[in-house]
């Protein structure tokens, strides 16, 4: 597999993460050896071998639906970067 | 370094009125004055600290009832939840957050009177092998300057290493307990995954991380495990398996594996695979059946291990996001999307960036199959032959590490140099059973170097009874 900048831009993009020009080329080189490193999977026949999913024997793990309480509005708000009293305040997003 | 050897010790001396907690308290603090150099905590909580030493000092007077870990000095990994307590990850997208509730193993620390003294220095976000990776600077190895503590709980065990706490926690992912552990000569723990309870501990990769104990011995850390282990209703992973007694030791002789695959890996260094070779003579001369097996799937945990932690990872740290909480970019009219990107970019380092563009890679359309299906199956394939091993003997020993203490700085621009250096530790996470760091011996270039021991899930009980027998065989004190 062949890294090139067209797949690191889109990654990027999917991972809402930026670099600069010199950045990029430094993370293709980097991406290209981790997935150089990762392909000798390939190597190993897992035909017919079922993924690994879950890491317990646990499954449906069910409790009773209790309503206790949780954080105040205070506190939800105590580490927000902007807010007031009430919301949280976030950079107009909605354009004429 | 403690003029006490354990914490059972501590605790004889306090409750016979030979020392205080007040005390204790602040002859660690002296040393942590003493040590700022080391890096290892990211904040002391000094104040608190004394405080919380000074009720238990009148408590244990009035003839109170006081917890099991009464006056134990501990601190916590900078991935670890506690309430009204800055955590940060070590990353700077999380400068100045405070916790708004305590991990459950931090909750019941403190229902047993522990006293938590500070939190400790880390790679960003638990990902690294140095402790190079932490926004607030590396952590230096207090046995020797130049050289890294490993990661990513470096400041956790180099608290234990040079006296500035009794015991530790850390989380391991792929090795983040055992291998600092190995670098700096003490033990570290890492349970079964689900042993301890996640909640409040920042993740990283969800079905591999857990949480993990340092220590200077193995009946310190059992102590802490008792306390700590167990279900939670806030983690539907923590399992609700009995947790049995871990601090009662059998002595007995054991049926022990080692991998022919790690001992002669091209990894290894050569004077420690002779020191381990002669170490399974030892333990056969001690009444041990030590016995060679076969392990091919070694060359393939590490890229198995990356391809899922990285996936895991990518989708984790996706909560980042300069909305709620952490960091948010000071530049103003931009779009949403170059919003969050600004925010996530001028917040991650290097590191965390690289991991999460290859977790986005191996999860995208296209490539999941080839990539993350793959590692599953792959996963499948370890998880199958280390039970089969496993089933047959009571524990799989191995090196920790193929190497003592780097250098700093010696593989910061070789990300896959670094991540080999994972080799025998990652397979623990992928099987998602217990191992455990010991220290063995010292190398000819002055580092001491450990061995680890590998059990099946929740044998966590055993597990202990064998590295107490491997450190009495080997007589290797804590550095």
């Amino acid at each position: 597999m062949e890294v090139n900048e067209t797949l690191v831009q889109q990654l990027a993009d999917l991972a809402r993460l930026e670099f600069s020009e010199q950045e990029k080329t430094e993370i293709k080189g980097d991406l290209q050896k981790m997935i150089t490193f990762v392909e000798k999977l390939n190597e190993l026949d897992t035909t017919n071998v079922k993924p690994l999913l879950h890491m317990t024997a646990d499954s449906n793990v069910l409790r009773e639906d209790r309503v206790i309480p949780s954080i105040s509005r205070e506190e939800g708000l105590l580490n927000a970067p902007d807010a007031n009293e009430q919301y949280f305040k976030v950079p107009k997003v909605i354009r004429k | 370094m403690s003029e006490f050897s354990s914490i059972s010790a501590f605790q004889e001396a306090l409750y016979a009125g030979r020392t205080t907690c007040t005390e204790t308290v602040q002859l660690y603090l002296d040393r942590i004055g003493q040590t700022k150099h080391l890096n290892a905590f990211l904040e002391v909580f000094e104040e608190e600290a004394l405080e919380k030493a000074r009720a238990l000092d009148s408590r244990i007077k009035n003839g109170e009832p006081v917890g099991a870990l009464a006056g134990v000095v501990i601190g916590i990994k900078d991935v670890i939840c506690y309430k009204g307590h800055k955590v940060s990850a070590a990353s700077r997208i999380l400068e100045g957050f405070t916790s708004l509730y305590s991990a459950t193993a931090v909750e019941r620390l403190l229902a047993e009177d522990v006293i938590i003294i500070g939190n400790l220095n880390c790679d960003e976000f638990a990902m690294g092998s140095t402790n190079e990776n932490s926004a607030y600077g590396p952590v230096l190895n207090a046995l020797d300057n130049t050289r890294v503590p490993g990661g990513s709980s470096g400041g956790s065990a180099v608290a234990v290493q040079a006296g500035l706490c009794m015991v530790s926690l850390g989380s391991d992912t792929g090795g983040s307990v055992r291998q600092p552990a190995d670098f700096c000569g003490i033990v570290g723990l890492k349970p079964t995954y689900g042993r301890i309870s996640r909640h409040g501990l920042i993740a990283y990769a969800s079905s591999f991380d857990q949480i993990g104990v340092f220590g200077r011995n193995i009946a310190d850390v059992a102590k802490v495990l008792q306390s700590i282990a167990g279900p939670d209703e806030y983690d539907s992973t923590a399992s609700k398996e009995e947790v049995p007694d871990y601090q009662t030791i059998h002595n007995k002789s054991w049926k022990i594996a080692y991998l022919k695959d790690a001992l002669y890996h091209e990894g290894l260094d050569p004077e420690m695979k002779e020191g381990y070779s002669i170490f399974f003579e030892e333990l056969e001369t001690a009444g041990n059946t030590v016995t060679a097996v076969d392990f091919a799937y070694l060359d393939y945990v590490v890229p198995a291990y990356y391809v899922l932690t990285t996936a895991e990872a990518s989708s984790n740290l996706s909560r980042f996001d300069g909305v709620k909480y952490g960091h948010r970019t000071s530049l103003k009219n931009l779009e949403l999307t170059d919003f969050y990107k600004k925010s996530r970019s001028e917040g991650f380092g290097k590191e965390v960036k690289r991991r999460i563009l290859l977790g986005t890679f191996v999860l995208s359309a296209g490539y999941y199959d080839a990539y993350y299906t793959k590692a599953q199956q792959v996963r499948k394939l370890v998880v199958d032959k280390l039970s089969e091993i496993l089933s047959e003997y009571d524990a799989i020993l191995m090196p920790t590490v193929p190497s003592t203490a780097f250098k700093i700085g010696e593989k910061s621009n070789d990300p896959i140099a670094m991540y080999l250096a994972d080799i025998y530790t990652v397979l623990a996470n992928l099987a998602g059973v217990p191992a455990i760091s010991v220290p063995l011996r010292r190398h000819s270039n002055g580092m001491p170097y450990g061995v680890q021991i590998i059990t099946k899930q929740f044998s966590e009980a055993s597990l202990l009874n064998i590295a107490d027998h491997v450190m009495n065989i080997s007589q290797a004190t804590p550095v």
